[in-house]
């Protein structure tokens, strides 16, 4: 299949920058930094912990979805790389794909390493593995593919500073859809209209965050994480297609 | 049948705030036949590299069509027998020669034994064995030229689609790229390459079309234009006695003395011929005689001014 040579080769280009070792490098160090921080509160450690690292996983893995994701596309076609690929037999859907799924399993491998360490901290100190907190990983992975595929559609047209401050955009009011839902039930005409048109075209990143629940104890049904994921897929899938329609038709100046 | 054909290929492009439409192609109908070296002649900015990224589809055509071998060149299997190289080597520098070739061969879905043996053999042909190993990164200008060319010969392709592929390289480069492509050709396939050196395209092509501001001035056969009145020939001597010389220039006056050489610029063949004549006659050494094939230069030149007089 040509999008996995396409994604392999994305894949080894993340693996040989810079960047990517610079984020994963600090998120660690953030994420052992919480036993510190942790001391310094009473009989509240773990949960200090807890709380911690999974913000640090998902502050950072957001971090390097945007960061990456905004000039996945960009960059093959500054570069010129891209011109040597699209004159071989492959689709530019396919390439887009390829892009994507190998940024994807950058973030996935991310995501490992980050939760294996945080887990480990925790086995440290308290002597066993909370698994309940894998529930939440699995939900900021999910949030961390939607983030990509927003930051890989604004690549296909728009330079990575512009993409970067959409995506961030994006981001930062998906995680207040619930609140914007909110204000337009209680305010009426114009209002009401303007908020739900954005609480339905972005993303409802509620639907991933777990993580104060998880760490207090309170039950998530896996009914709520597989509607999750669902959502997450079908929001993926709609922001995917308008890529793909947009970058088939650009030309490659 | 054609490897590539176009009818009254035209791209416009938008620019500016009002977007501005500017015409960089216009109504281009060219034919290449199968099995020849083409050369895409034009100056800068002529439309040479428009023409190319059209036929790649890495741009869309405002008007026209184009095929290759037949196939309408947005079909996406016609690119199985084509191979590309962009102008200027842009390449993924992270990865290293034989990991970069591996790459391109499987986008051809090349089963993975035949493709090792395929991507050494290439490194061989464009002679990078060594550098097989050493990211791209670290090749020279000339050194990713090569990788590139061995890119686009990794499907085995019957036509190699070249974009100024000796731009930017040192005389001996040159002379490398020169001879892999007659070695393509030899190995039966078909070169459509462009430039703007008159003298690359004169020395391997076999057609030559003329591009200037977006218009097709002329195509032309290079051996035609050898052929052709008015192609000068310039003779080189030296130890020659003036009183020869005298001889010469009472039917030729374009004689030039530079130290112990001496130019002569014959118009035509018969006064070649009666020039060394005289020469062999008073024991002149004969240097060189180099066929001045001055009408492409000079078709070139009238292109230009037509160019101009429209932009």
């Amino acid at each position: 299949m040509k999008i996995f040579v396409i994604a392999k080769n994305t894949f080894k280009e993340i693996i040989r920058d810079k960047i990517l070792y610079n984020i994963l490098f600090f998120a660690i160090l953030m994420i052992g930094a919480s036993v510190l921080l942790g001391k310094l509160s009473l009989g509240e450690q773990l949960k200090v912990i807890e709380d911690m690292g999974l913000a640090c996983i998902s502050v950072f893995g957001t971090l390097i979805a945007i960061f990456v994701g905004i000039s996945l596309v960009f960059k093959e076609i500054d570069k010129r790389t891209i011109y040597t690929i699209i004159a071989k037999p492959v689709t530019r859907t396919e390439f887009l794909l390829g892009k994507f799924l190998g940024l994807v399993l950058i973030l996935l491998i991310n995501i490992i390493i980050m939760s294996g360490c945080f887990e480990s901290i925790i086995f440290m100190i308290s002597n066993s593995l909370n698994l309940e907190l894998m529930k939440a990983v699995i939900l900021i992975f999910a949030e961390l593919v939607v983030i990509t595929s927003i930051a890989v559609m604004f690549s296909t047209f728009s330079t990575p500073f512009l993409s970067g401050i959409f995506t961030l955009a994006f981001y930062v009011i998906g995680n207040f859809s619930m609140d914007i839902k909110n204000l337009g039930e209680k305010s009426n005409g114009l209002a009401r209209a303007f908020t739900s048109v954005i609480y339905y075209i972005l993303p409802n990143l509620d639907n991933f965050d777990i993580k104060g629940k998880v760490v207090h104890g309170n039950p998530v049904s896996y009914e709520f994480i597989a509607y999750s994921i669902i959502y997450g897929i079908l929001y993926i899938s709609i922001v995917l297609i308008i890529s793909v329609v947009i970058f088939q038709r650009r030309d490659f100046k | 049948m054609a490897a590539i054909k176009t009818e009254g290929l035209t791209k416009d492009y938008r620019t500016g705030f009002f977007l501005k439409k500017i015409r960089v192609l216009e109504n281009l109908n060219l034919e290449v036949e199968e099995k020849e070296i083409f050369g895409f002649l034009g100056p800068n900015g002529a439309g040479k590299t428009t023409t190319l990224k059209l036929l790649m589809g890495l741009i869309y055509p405002s008007s026209g069509k184009a095929w290759i071998f037949n196939k309408e060149i947005n079909d996406i299997s016609a690119k199985k027998e084509i191979g590309f190289l962009p102008e200027g080597p842009y390449f993924y520098d992270y990865l290293t020669g034989s990991e970069f070739l591996n790459f391109y061969g499987g986008l051809f879905s090349i089963e993975k034994k035949r493709l090792r043996v395929k991507v050494e053999e290439l490194l061989e042909t464009v002679g990078l064995g060594e550098a097989g190993k050493l990211q791209l990164r670290r090749y020279s200008k000339g050194m990713l030229q090569r990788i590139g060319i061995a890119q686009s010969l990794i499907n085995d392709p019957k036509l190699v689609i070249l974009d100024e592929p000796m731009s930017g390289l040192d005389p001996i480069g040159r002379k490398e790229i020169r001879d892999l492509i007659i070695r393509l050709k030899d190995a039966g396939k078909t070169i459509f390459f462009s430039s703007h050196i008159l003298s690359d395209v004169e020395m391997i092509c076999d057609r030559v079309a003329i591009l200037v501001k977006g218009m097709l001035i002329d195509t032309v056969s290079v051996n035609d234009l050898l052929k052709e009145e008015g192609g000068t020939i310039e003779i080189c001597v030296s130890d020659f006695e003036r009183s020869a010389l005298e001889r010469i220039r009472e039917f030729n006056k374009k004689i030039i003395n530079r130290g112990e050489r001496i130019y002569i610029t014959a118009g035509s063949e018969s006064e070649k011929d009666e020039i060394l004549k005289i020469i062999f006659e008073r024991k002149g050494k004969l240097i060189s005689v180099t066929p001045q094939k001055k009408s492409l230069e000079a078709l070139f030149f009238k292109g230009m001014d037509k160019g101009k007089g429209k932009g």
